[in-house]
């Protein structure tokens, strides 16, 4: 299908000179993206660059079927333009965040409000007014932004007709660091260490999305050594969130035999991770051009090990919370989401999988290491909170097979190469199947080879809507069960 | 004398052990699970602590968010006085003392409620909410328990009515008083008293925003109610009238002991019920108490 496309094409890591990309006046241009995503493309990137006197439109589309993302953009202009979120709910996010960014307005948005601007005294996101079910049954409950556990800040207004939540708004932006704006003119020194905390439990994943970025601008790729690496790392990094996940899971239902056990085994995981770099989290390992910290013999044969004792304690685990009648029935036709809901809102990651959709950007658009070497994709029909916790499990069995085949064949070589100085006027795109799902960066650079845009999609982001339409028509109290069950990142919608 | 003697020694005797079976609760969780956990004396330390502290009150509640504590506070330590204690009996016991003790227990539940609506918070409004619903099918279930043991004994006095064993009826009494104990009482798979998520709170949830002597005295109020279950439970299936006094004492204590573990097994090993399975489960013991009713009546008809 994409063949006929008039947007330009290019593959998961890659880039494309800007005077490439096909430009349209705005109201064709969003015609023709409908028309791409009628056709079974799927947002990617949906952002604004500032040009002369206006701004310009560019999408990124997956078509996961032919495994290759197209581009196009409009011409710049200033003011409205016919709104994407009337036809295609999963632009809804992305068009609010054009109009905080750039004051372009849909026109016909259903629900135009801040992301994440700051209110008029700066000390809290603006975030405007909610939505309210009028009725003398209905209550409201406010929850956050400052929760009871140890968590990040996020504020959820439910309308509750008794224990039944008839609608759900999620307002996000407490954790907004300015990532973006703080990307302008790049890379800078700090560029490296700021991609590695755009979220924090997904270190890797925003790295190499960021090498990737980088190493494409310069038009080669990092050592098959450094792929290799980064691929170790980000099974890793997949292992021990998705652990924790479970455990999380058995804790918000209070089944405390997989609990304790998997707040252990995460730990283990991450030592694992340690083992490689010397950080937990990953952090240092993955750098433009390669990696910084090589897997030498004795510690590869030592994290093969330890890997196959965390990988068996999981296992255990994870066999006790499926073996139990009592975890299976609470988590079954809960919290779900149809699968023509997720493809309207444009999920991604386990969430997706989860609602039998198969959409993992290692399998539809692989880069680096995953050309050579693929997990089957996990997908679960459903949709439920025990879908997603089903795929969940499903990953981890897969991640480690993974890891077992890889650890045995190494491959060979440098382990960081030489990178040429950014191209200019080039878009590069770099998606990433982070754990929780497709982390999309994409780099614009300028006539010296700065950035002129930097745009990065959490998958959190992509997300957020699913749990919301999770929780229409479930009771209120499983609604941290449902929360656990996509456990969405609040500082990478944040930025 | 004697009587005031008794009486004192009695209110020291719950008031000082009642806090330690959540402690052994906690214990044995850890246990399973591999941990050492908290000490056994935990929360005589944390009520040590809450005693100390100030009280932080909303301005928008009225005195009755102090009111509600205290007086749930001494209406269970009034229902644990009325309970008799295996060999030492009862000191205050008269006809129908059960329906006073029946109705210290409902007076102490609406207290609760009170104080945590006075808040306005919707957390507490739906945690009030749950708490009396579910109060409905577990007064059921104890009702019927009790009517169980009156037709036995053919007393409605509590010395007299948890003297001899239940009779054929013990097994199904045992199943439907434990549930209720643990209805009750918030311990899962009806409540996590362990949880920090507000939503899915039931107890919890209404005592949220006290603090200070007000919080030690539901937290003590608590920890009085789950040791009244227990003995209510041990004593209602055990031939206590029928041992030695030396014998009935231990098997009081061994009994409440293994109650207690019994609680942190079943926390340990089974998962929280959705909340809309527990009306089904508190159905199932009041339909076991029935049963035991049942049995009592025709059961041990000659």
């Amino acid at each position: 299908m994409s063949a006929t496309t008039p947007f330009a094409l290019l593959a998961n890591a890659t880039s494309l000179p800007w005077a490439e990309i096909p430009a349209w006046p705005v109201a064709e241009f969003v015609h023709a993206t409908a028309t791409e995503l009628n056709r079974g493309a799927r947002f990617c990137a949906w952002f604004g660059v500032p040009e002369h006197s206006g701004t310009c439109l560019v999408a990124v589309l997956a078509f996961d079927v032919d495994n290759t993302l197209a581009v196009g953009r409009s011409e710049a202009f200033t003011g409205a333009y016919p709104a994407l979120t009337t036809t295609h709910p999963q632009a809804h996010l992305f068009e609010r965040e054009v109009w905080e960014q750039h004051g372009l307005t849909p026109a016909g948005h259903p629900w135009l409000k801040p992301v994440r601007r700051t209110n008029e005294k700066g000390n809290a996101p603006a975030n405007g007014e909610f939505f309210r079910v009028e009725g003398g049954e209905v209550h409201e409950v406010a929850v956050g932004p400052v929760h009871a556990g140890v968590i990040e800040p996020g504020h959820f207004r439910f309308q509750c007709a008794g224990e039944e939540v008839l609608h759900l708004e999620i307002a996000l932006g407490y954790q907004h660091r300015g990532i973006e704006e703080a990307l302008r003119d790049g890379p800078h020194r700090a560029t490296m260490s700021q991609m590695e905390t755009v979220a924090g439990d997904t270190t890797i994943a925003h790295a190499t999305a960021y090498a990737t970025v980088m190493e494409a601008l310069a038009g080669t790729e990092a050592p098959l050594r450094a792929q290799w690496l980064r691929a170790v790392a980000l099974e890793l990094e997949r292992l021990a969130n998705h652990t924790g996940d479970m455990g999380a899971l058995a804790g918000d239902v209070a089944f405390l035999p997989t609990m304790s056990a998997c707040g252990k085994i995460r730990g283990d995981f991450l030592n694992l991770t340690a083992l490689m770099c010397g950080n937990r989290f990953g952090r240092g390992l993955v750098r433009p051009g390669g990696c910084r910290h090589d897997l030498d013999a004795g510690r590869a044969a030592q994290l093969k090990e330890r890997l196959e004792t965390a990988l068996a304690d999981t296992k255990q685990a994870v066999a006790w919370f499926w073996d139990s009648a009592a975890v299976r029935a609470r988590f079954e036709n809960v919290g779900t989401v149809f699968p023509a809901q997720a493809t309207a809102i444009g999920l991604v990651g386990p969430a997706a999988r989860a609602c039998g959709l198969v959409r993992d950007v290692r399998f539809d658009h692989p880069a680096g290491w995953h050309r050579f070497a693929q997990a089957p994709v996990a997908v679960w029909p459903v949709g439920d909170v025990f879908a997603r916790a089903k795929v969940r499990s499903l990953e981890i069995e897969r991640s480690g097979d993974y890891l077992r085949e890889q650890l045995t064949a190494p491959a060979e070589g440098e382990l960081r190469g030489e990178l040429a100085p950014p191209a200019p006027d080039t878009l590069a795109v770099a998606l990433v199947e982070g754990w929780r799902g497709e982390v999309c960066h994409v780099a614009l650079t300028d006539a010296a080879g700065r950035f002129r845009r930097y745009k990065i999609v959490d998958p959190s982001f992509h997300n957020w809507m699913g749990l919301a339409l999770a929780l229409r028509g479930t009771a209120i109290s499983d609604f941290p069960i449902c929360n656990k069950s996509f456990n969405l990142s609040y500082c990478g919608h944040d930025l | 004398m004697i009587v005031m003697r008794d009486l004192m020694l009695r209110l020291v005797l719950w008031l000082l052990l009642a806090p330690l079976l959540p402690g052994i609760i906690n214990k044995v969780k850890a246990w399973v699970a591999g941990r050492r956990g908290p000490p056994v004396l935990q929360l005589y330390y944390d009520l040590a602590k809450l005693w100390r502290k100030g009280v932080v009150m909303s301005n928008l509640a009225s005195p009755g968010f102090i009111i509600g504590p205290a007086v749930a506070w001494v209406a269970l330590i009034g229902a644990a006085l009325l309970m008799p204690l295996g060999p030492a009996g009862s000191v205050v016991s008269f006809r129908g003392d059960v329906l006073l003790l029946i109705y210290l227990l409902a007076l102490a539940r609406f207290c609760t409620a009170w104080a945590a609506m006075e808040t306005g918070s919707a957390f507490e409004g739906m945690g009030a909410a749950r708490e009396v619903s579910y109060a409905v099918l577990t007064e059921a279930a104890i009702i019927a328990a009790v009517l169980s043991l009156i037709v036995h004994t053919g007393s409605v006095s509590l010395s007299t009515m948890l003297a001899p064993s239940a009779g054929a009826g013990a097994a199904l009494l045992v199943a439907g008083l434990f549930t209720v104990l643990l209805a009750e009482n918030c311990r899962v798979p009806f409540d996590d008293p362990n949880t920090h998520l507000e939503l899915t709170m039931i107890h919890e949830v209404m005592v949220l925003d006290h603090s200070g002597p007000p919080l030690a005295a539901i937290l003590h109020g608590a920890s009085i109610k789950l040791l009244l279950f227990s003995i209510l439970l041990v004593q209602a299936v055990l031939p206590m009238g029928d041992l030695s006094p030396l014998a009935a004492a231990g098997a009081l204590a061994v009994g409440v002991l293994l109650v207690t573990v019994g609680v942190g097994l079943v926390e340990s090993l089974l998962a929280r019920f959705a909340f809309r399975r527990v009306p089904l489960l508190l159905t199932t013991a009041f339909l076991l108490c029935v049963f035991a009713l049942l049995v009592a009546w025709k059961g041990d008809a000659p």
